[in-house]
């Protein structure tokens, strides 16, 4: 059976299980004709020309999270930052393990989407959020919506600064032979208040999986998030990340995207304004190889005056791999004295690595500031033979060339041991035990 | 301590040097004087291993040992040293960062661990003194928007930092005001012992008034056709390079 029509079946037998209020079934039923109508993407369509799922959804997947599969915590340590404490929702296999968490209700909430979905007390929060920004007419994102049940609801209410960064893992540990997991998270952080968020999504064995996430994050009046995604999987694990941020005035969000693992990644991050004096920010850094294939898809919708976006992606490509950047900016009529600014930068190492880059903006206001960058290019040949002239052996002047070339996206990090660990993965990455800190 | 011996070295296919022999002894300071295109840089680059050049005949040798197989990197850790015409500009390294880095490669490569940070410091601030260089420029993206007469200082300070054995200085000259010019070539012989060597590459005698050689040499047309002591510099800044190419 294939994969969509598995999915059909399936949600008729999920619709059964779940005691839910109306406006949410209404929901769901709504989203899982959106889904049957468009199916999965495919390349005809001009948002994945240059992507192709053709090859994941091969797999039989399981849809339905399992029950809770026992991983011990010593196995999973280092995926964690386990250097300072951090308040934790860990899923295993899509399901909730409370063994791994560390959750809370004190002051914040740090929980879980499945009580916020069912649990009265939530049902006005759930009501006023819940699928609000998401998109309705992108068909991953409606197959999520029709599913969502498991992932993380953060709720900071007003004046809070969250006493500790929250991580949001999802492990994977290969006991189904193929799994699609289906994370929905819901962020609201309220008037003035601060939050640091990590997600990272993690596989144990080689076993495929498919991760069609959705999460949707709410910044009030002068809130900062920032929100941190590190995507360093293996090699069988592939991920459709769709983020959806509404910002309301002189709200500053921020997310990094480090993209250094995986078979098939595909970002799809969309900022909204809602008020005046708003700042976005969106950085990544992707260094991929084999024939990894990483997309980043970013939408800034500038609707609102006076605000501003700051773009910053690094690719470095090697081998065969591929890497995908369509960086939108709209800039709505009404968004006078807008600063948006877009900056991509690409390093292909090999012949056979492609990226394919798209910086594209559309403006409807006459005084706005704009402006994008877009640059692709080898390893600095002179550089490397400079570096060695001084005794850094080749790999090591490669090394602090690609290190130096993302290192102004890893500066702006704003957590030490992330920054570190950052800083580690993409060391171990290139081979090279790095005695420099830049 | 450095012989080169008939060597013969192109770029695609293209012969640019044509059988070059020169032997500098450790305590002495030659330069290699010559026209635009003569072959100079080529000279330098593939003394320093640089790969875009094939060594086609004739040797490099230093020490009695052959440098054909070795890497760039290998040969600085042997005590090569090239001063670059034009340094490359690397953003997001800092120069002292750099600098620890290639400290530290090259003591790797020569069996020692890494020097210690209070030490590498102190090091940092002696020879930075010596070039007359700002502490704040050692922060800096290395090269990234210096000046010509900085970047030339920042390769000095480098040279004052590795003590090579044999230091290249290829057009060191260019692109500096005199007070540079002083301050660069009054580092270069505090560096100057019986040790080791400098081979001085320029096309004016300019420098050479600071700088002293023990040798001077005249390349032409991939080779050197004329060898003195330094009143050859003098003689070539007041004929020029015309009877040079007339006699060959």
């Amino acid at each position: 059976m294939e994969l969509k029509e598995k999915l059909i079946s399936s949600f008729m037998a999920f619709e059964e299980r779940v005691d839910v209020n109306d406006s949410l079934h209404d929901i769901r039923i709504n989203a899982m004709k959106n889904f049957e109508n468009n199916g999965f993407p495919t390349k005809k369509e001009e948002a994945w020309k240059y992507t192709s799922l053709n090859s994941v959804l091969k797999n039989d997947f399981s849809v339905f999270p399992k029950n809770e599969n026992s991983i011990q915590y010593s196995d999973v340590k280092k995926y964690y930052l386990h250097e300072i404490d951090t308040y934790k929702v860990v899923f295993v296999d899509g399901v909730f393990s409370s063994f791994l968490s560390s959750t809370t209700h004190d002051g914040i909430d740090v929980c879980l989407m499945a009580s916020a979905l069912t649990k009265p007390k939530y049902k006005m929060i759930i009501d006023t959020y819940f699928n609000q920004i998401a998109q309705k007419d992108d068909s991953l994102t409606s197959l999520n919506t029709a599913f969502a049940m498991e992932g993380a609801y953060i709720n900071i209410p007003k004046n809070k600064v969250a006493d500790k960064p929250i991580e949001i893992i999802n492990f994977s540990t290969g006991t189904e032979a193929a799994l699609l997991v289906q994370p929905r998270n819901l962020i609201i952080v309220g008037e003035n208040s601060h939050v640091q968020i990590i997600e990272r999504h993690q596989s144990l064995n080689s076993n495929p999986v498919l991760t069609n996430s959705v999460t949707e994050i709410f910044a009030a009046k002068r809130a900062i998030v920032d929100y941190y995604k590190i995507q360093n999987d293996t090699i069988e694990a592939s991920l459709v990340d769709n983020t959806y941020i509404a910002q309301k005035q002189q709200s500053n969000v921020s997310v990094h995207t480090f993209s250094f693992g995986g078979n098939i990644t595909r970002n799809n991050l969309n900022f909204y304004h809602q008020g005046e004096h708003i700042e976005s920010t969106l950085k990544g850094i992707t260094i991929i190889e084999g024939k990894q294939h990483v997309d980043h898809h970013t939408l800034v919708q500038h609707a609102t005056p006076n605000c501003e976006s700051h773009q910053n992606y690094k690719t470095i490509l090697g081998d065969r791999s591929t890497g995908v950047f369509n960086g939108k900016i709209f800039v709505e009529k009404e968004a006078q004295k807008t600063d948006a600014f877009q900056q991509n930068n690409n390093i292909l190492l090999s012949d056979k690595a492609t990226i394919n880059a798209k910086p594209q903006l559309e403006i409807f206001a006459d005084d706005v500031k704009c402006s994008h960058g877009c640059t692709i290019g080898q390893l600095d040949e002179t550089a490397m033979f400079y570096m060695q002239s001084r005794g850094i052996p080749k790999k090591e002047a490669k090394a602090l060339l690609m290190y130096a070339f993302s290192n102004d996206v890893i500066q702006s990090i704003k957590i030490p041991e992330l920054k570190a660990r950052i800083t580690k993965i993409i060391a171990n990455k290139l081979g090279v035990n790095m005695g420099f800190d830049l | 301590m450095l012989k080169i011996e008939n060597l013969h070295a192109s770029i695609e296919d293209k012969e640019i040097l044509k059988g070059i022999n020169l032997e500098i002894k450790a305590g002495e300071v030659h330069a290699i004087m010559g026209p635009n295109g003569s072959g100079k840089s080529t000279l330098s680059a593939v003394i320093a291993g640089n790969e875009t050049y094939t060594v086609t005949e004739g040797s490099v040798s230093l020490d009695g040992e052959d440098l054909a197989d070795l890497a760039p990197e290998e040969r600085a850790h042997k005590g090569v040293f090239l001063s670059f015409q034009y340094p490359v500009e690397i953003p997001g390294v800092s120069v002292t960062n750099f600098m620890k880095t290639a400290i530290n490669e090259n003591r790797k490569a020569n069996g020692k661990e890494d020097m210690p940070a209070n030490e590498m410091l102190k090091l940092i601030r002696e020879k930075s003194e010596l070039l007359e260089i700002d502490r704040k420029f050692l922060s800096r993206s290395l090269n990234e928007g210096f000046s010509g007469g900085e970047k030339k200082r920042n390769e000095i300070f480098q040279m004052a930092m590795l003590e090579p054995k044999i230091a290249i200085l290829d057009e060191t000259d260019s692109g500096l005001d005199i007070d540079a010019l002083r301050i660069v070539a009054n580092g270069v012989n505090k560096l100057k012992n019986e040790n080791n060597a400098v081979l001085v590459i320029t096309h004016y005698q300019r420098l050479l008034d600071y700088i002293i050689p023990d040798f001077v040499h005249v390349l032409y047309n991939g080779k050197i056709v004329k060898s003195g002591g330094k009143e050859l510099a003098h003689e070539l800044e007041e004929r020029g390079y015309d009877w040079i190419k007339a006699e060959n």
